[in-house]
């Protein structure tokens, strides 16, 4: 060894392997405004298709009359539901066992619903036709409140389901219910609350709100009628799923289409569904013989793809009176909108709301969710949530909150009383989750000791004495929240998608001199992928992050996966990303022995190749090695190096977090501000800790939003009302707080890297956060529960309502 | 619809084309000139992903009519690299702060950033704060992107960046 001679550090840090603050190689191209979207996508020829949408939320179309529309120029086509049922696409099944209309068939169900689909030569053109077609409504009464969905008398919305009494996940009880899912034992839970010291109930609902990523649903659809072949490009969280999808609803050869997802301007669960939109824009492609761009705009995306939430929760809670928890029983009624879109692994009708048991140590439960129809738009999205996971950290932290305020506890001690405990790991939960690891004490502790959670307290009982003594008009609150999430869907044994199960795959093929490209069954949407897949690989076999290229998005090249959602990615794909670069080290390893001349035993992996055991200078690099397996592997070996993985989780992850709000809030005026907000995340394995912290950040920042004003709201006849950026609150850099980030590592005994996952643990834990930080502000004025959001005018309104304000 | 002819400077370069009255400067970027950096986010001059600058002010060119800028000097995202090719102090600043991740707001945040620093070459957060509050990210929470402006004014004036402690 020499001077020149790298040290094992700089050998190391030469990789940017896992736990380095890597740059993203996707900015070079995005900061200079060379990202390739959807909308950047232009074909020889292409046509703009858009919707007529209908004003009403339920009405029957009595008739439709696109001959004025035809006679504007530039117009070419006018596609009706008559014009799909001729291909038997005027209605397409949806993720969750249900149909819906892809255009009014007779009918139309929400606003804004997709009724006609105008094709023209540019979208201003598309836009002059929308406003030639006439189509004459005969308006129907709307249901908008779901508590009078099953009424008696409740207006018929689905005339298609008509005297069907089951759905796709067991029997119905009346016109408007889809489903019914039950899970836990009743008589155990029942009987823990007959018996039980203390008891809380309370109907805590989260609100319908929209993930809304800045770029919309978009895409382009060609047909080569010679070749009979399809291109699609699209918004796609999912594009494998996608192209699956339209080969079993079109009819058309799976390897005849191409599903393209470029890049994707944020996605948030918005863009797992498939929607009217590209259904008609193949259609039209069909009919035309030309590519047709379909590109929603921002009143649409808000107002007819994909809502989220919308629980209505009734949670009980069943303790000692020294604050044991006994027993919890949770029943859901879920607005699913006029059509059951929710996309949720095929089997799990409410997602994964059955983790509501949360950080503690239930010995019972029970949970019944009815989903049921209403004039609204259609979805269920998990926005930046795994599968109905936000609802149930909601639910549960809320009520675990409320538990203390009768007990006269405080949350975080009540917490900390009723945790899992680290040696209970693997744990079995009452509602059937098996979780992988977990340290809640030390995380919970950790936070109360940075945040100075003890003189919190204090500060705020002086406040509230202050109050009481008319010296403030500011009420203080800290909002605590220990959220486990469930994300990495999903094991084969419980999760598929309309029969496929739920693995992820990564392909690594190694070039001569010491490069490589990885392809992915998944597709970022600003996660960072092209940055932390190379880390992962970097790792793995000791070629440099900077040499791997990672490729996503085109169904032609990647392996078969299920897409990035619900946190899945790392948890799924980033074990398969390990196993494929451990095929491929394996094979390295044989190439290195027969090179160096040892039995392969003899040698270990040693950061970027392999030594001999006992002989340090007896070294081959993985960049040699790489040139031997294009030019002398040993005898009877195949050429080559490169590897396929298909990743089958044996369990999903469970990353878990202990957050605190603290905010003053005004009650003369509703006013809030939220003077600190600490989150402390654990996802295992930390593979690129300047990804996590930006992942939290945009969390918390949506995780605020939802928690303190953004709602998808109707009127009482079934208007939406909050169909643009002025009305749906979407925070600036004004009004979204600073974020202090902060972690404890306990990696998943099952991950191959350990690793848990991020990307939505923020939202997960931080909207509790937020709400428990104002209902606990209230609570010394008598409050027990305020409903989200809780946006200034609901503030000054609880403020009223509790007698603070004359 | 009867088209007009329009003439103007974008990134330097003298363009020109035939748009309708009613054609909005975005999609005159975006579809004639086939600058498709400028991303259109709203529609409603809410979100600022459509922000360029024109005549030394930031504008929403959603929000604007192609022929309204007629004979203007408008800087795109694909103006602002430096004139060797290498990212900009903004551009740096975005990459090396993390401040973006999904990039559709991001041409609109650094056009807008760039007029800041014009207008203000040294600011505080709260007026990093205020300044970009006509763009939306969706993605980052701001934060980063407080920093990577930060971190661009100090390489304009030739000042070491100092990270705000957590």
């Amino acid at each position: 060894m020499n001077d020149l001679t790298p040290t094992r550090e700089q050998r190391s840090a030469a990789l940017e392997g896992m736990g380095c603050k890597r740059k993203r190689v996707e900015d070079i191209r995005f900061t200079q405004g060379k990202g390739n979207y959807v909308d950047d996508v232009k074909l020889p020829g292409m046509l703009h298709g858009d919707f007529v949408r209908s004003p009403h939320p339920h009405a029957r179309v009595k008739k439709i009359d696109d001959s004025e529309a035809l006679k504007v120029p530039g117009v070419l086509a006018v596609i009706t539901a008559e014009t799909l049922k001729t291909v038997n696409l005027a209605w397409m099944p949806t993720l969750a066992g249900d149909v819906q209309m892809v255009l009014a068939d007779g009918k139309v169900l929400f606003q804004n619903q997709e009724v006609a689909f105008v094709v023209a030569t540019d979208r201003y053109a598309a836009d002059d036709g929308i406003n030639k077609v006439i189509v004459e409504y005969e308006p129907l009464p709307p249901l908008v409140d779901p508590f009078k969905s099953m009424d008696a008398d409740a207006p018929v919305l689905r005339e298609d389901l008509v005297g069907k009494t089951t759905g796709a996940h067991g029997p119905r009880k009346h016109h408007n219910h889809i489903f019914e899912w039950t899970v836990g034992d009743k008589e155990l839970t029942d009987a823990a609350f007959k018996k039980a010291e203390v008891t809380i109930k309370e109907m805590i609902s989260y609100h319908r709100t929209h993930p809304s990523p800045l770029e919309t649903c978009q895409c382009v659809c060609s047909f080569d009628k010679i070749k009979g072949e399809l291109t699609i490009y699209g918004t796609f969280q999912a594009p494998h799923v996608i192209r699956t999808v339209v080969s079993l609803i079109a009819k058309l050869p799976e390897q005849k289409i191409h599903v393209i997802a470029p890049d994707i301007g944020g996605g948030f669960g918005n863009k797992v569904g498939a929607y009217p939109g590209y259904i008609c824009a193949a259609v039209a492609s069909i009919v035309t013989g030309k590519p047709v761009k379909w590109v929603e705009d921002r009143i649409e995306n808000l107002t007819a793809t994909s809502f989220a939430r919308d629980y209505h929760m009734t949670t009980e809670i069943a303790a000692t009176k020294d604050g044991k928890v006994t027993g919890l029983r949770v029943h859901v009624l879920a607005d699913h909108g006029a059509f059951d879109a929710c996309a949720d692994p095929s089997k799990w009708p409410a997602g994964f709301f059955n983790i509501v048991t949360g950080s503690y140590d239930f010995p019972t439960a029970h949970l019944a969710v009815d989903g049921v129809y209403t004039n609204k738009a259609p979805g269920g999205v998990a926005y930046r949530c795994s599968f109905r996971v936000t609802e149930a950290a909601y639910c549960i932290e809320r009520a675990m909150d409320i538990l203390a305020q009768k007990l006269n506890m405080d949350p975080a001690e009540l917490r900390l009383k009723n945790f899992i405990k680290p040696e209970q790991f693997p744990y079995h939960s009452a509602l059937g989750w098996e979780y992988d690891s977990g340290d809640y004490h030390t995380a919970m502790r950790k936070m109360m000791e940075t945040t100075g959670y003890a003189a919190l307290r204090k500060e705020q009982a002086e406040k509230r004495a202050a109050f009481k003594r008319g010296e403030t008009r500011e009420i203080m609150g800290l909002g605590v929240s220990f959220f486990t999430e469930i994300v990495g869907a999903g094991p084969s044994k419980n999760c598929d998608i309309l029969g496929i199960a739920m693995f992820d795959s990564c392909e690594i093929r190694l070039h001569p001199t010491g490069a490589g490209i990885a392809r992915m069954g998944t597709k970022s949407q600003g996660q960072g992928h092209e940055t932390t897949w190379a880390q992962i690989i970097a790792t793995e076999i000791g070629i440099p992050a900077d040499n791997i290229m990672v490729e996503e998005g085109n169904t032609d090249t990647a392996p078969y996966g299920l897409g990035t959602y619900g946190s899945r990615s790392t948890p799924v794909a980033g074990a398969a990303i390990a196993m494929a670069a451990r095929k491929i080290k394996a094979k390295a390893q044989m190439i290195a022995a027969y090179k160096l001349e040892v039995h392969e035993d003899d040698l270990e992996f040693d950061i970027d190749g392999f030594r001999v055991k006992g002989l340090p200078e007896k070294f081959m690099s993985m960049k040699d090695i790489c040139w031997a397996a294009y030019n002398s592997v040993p005898p009877g070996m195949e050429p080559g190096l490169e590897a396929v993985s298909y990743y089958d989780p044996p369990n999903m992850t469970y990353p878990f977090g202990a957050y605190l709000c603290v905010m003053d809030i005004d009650v003369d005026t509703g006013v809030y501000k939220v003077r600190r907000f600490y989150a402390l995340d654990d996802c295992g394995t930390r593979i690129n800790p300047m990804i996590i912290e930006g992942q939290v950040h945009g969390g918390l920042t949506e995780a605020f939003a939802i928690a303190m004003g953004q709602e998808i709201r109707y009127d009482e006849v079934g208007n939406v009302v909050t169909g643009s950026f002025m009305d749906f609150f979407m925070p600036t850099a004004v009004e979204t707080p600073h974020w202090e980030t902060d972690f404890t590592v306990t990696p998943s005994p099952h991950h191959p890297i350990g690793a848990k996952g991020v990307g939505e643990s923020p939202n997960v834990g931080g909207v509790p956060a937020f709400s428990n930080a104002v209902n606990d502000a209230f609570s010394f004025l008598g409050a027990t529960h305020i409903q989200m959001p809780h946006d200034f005018w609901r503030n000054w309104k609880a403020a009223k309502d509790l007698g603070a304000v004359a | 619809m009867a088209k007009t002819h329009v003439t103007m400077k974008v990134n330097g370069a003298e363009v020109e084309g035939l748009v309708e009255p009613r054609t909005l400067l975005v999609h005159f970027i975006r579809e004639n000139l086939q600058m498709t950096g400028t991303h259109i986010g709203c529609e409603t001059t809410h979100c600022g992903a459509c922000t360029v600058d024109i005549d030394g002010m930031s504008v929403k060119s959603c929000t604007m009519f192609a022929v309204q800028a007629q004979g203007s000097d408008i800087t795109t995202i694909e103006g602002m690299a430096n004139a060797d090719g290498t990212l900009s102090a903004l551009q740096e600043g975005f990459r090396m702060m993390h401040g973006l991740q999904c990039g559709f707001c991001t041409p609109g945040m650094i056009m807008r950033a760039h007029r800041l620093l014009k207008e203000n070459p040294s600011p505080s957060e709260q007026e990093i704060r205020m300044g970009i509050s006509g763009n939306i990210c969706r993605c980052t929470g701001y934060q980063n992107i407080v920093k990577a402006i930060q971190y661009a004014a100090a390489k304009i004036n030739g000042v070491e960046f100092k990270e705000a402690a957590e």
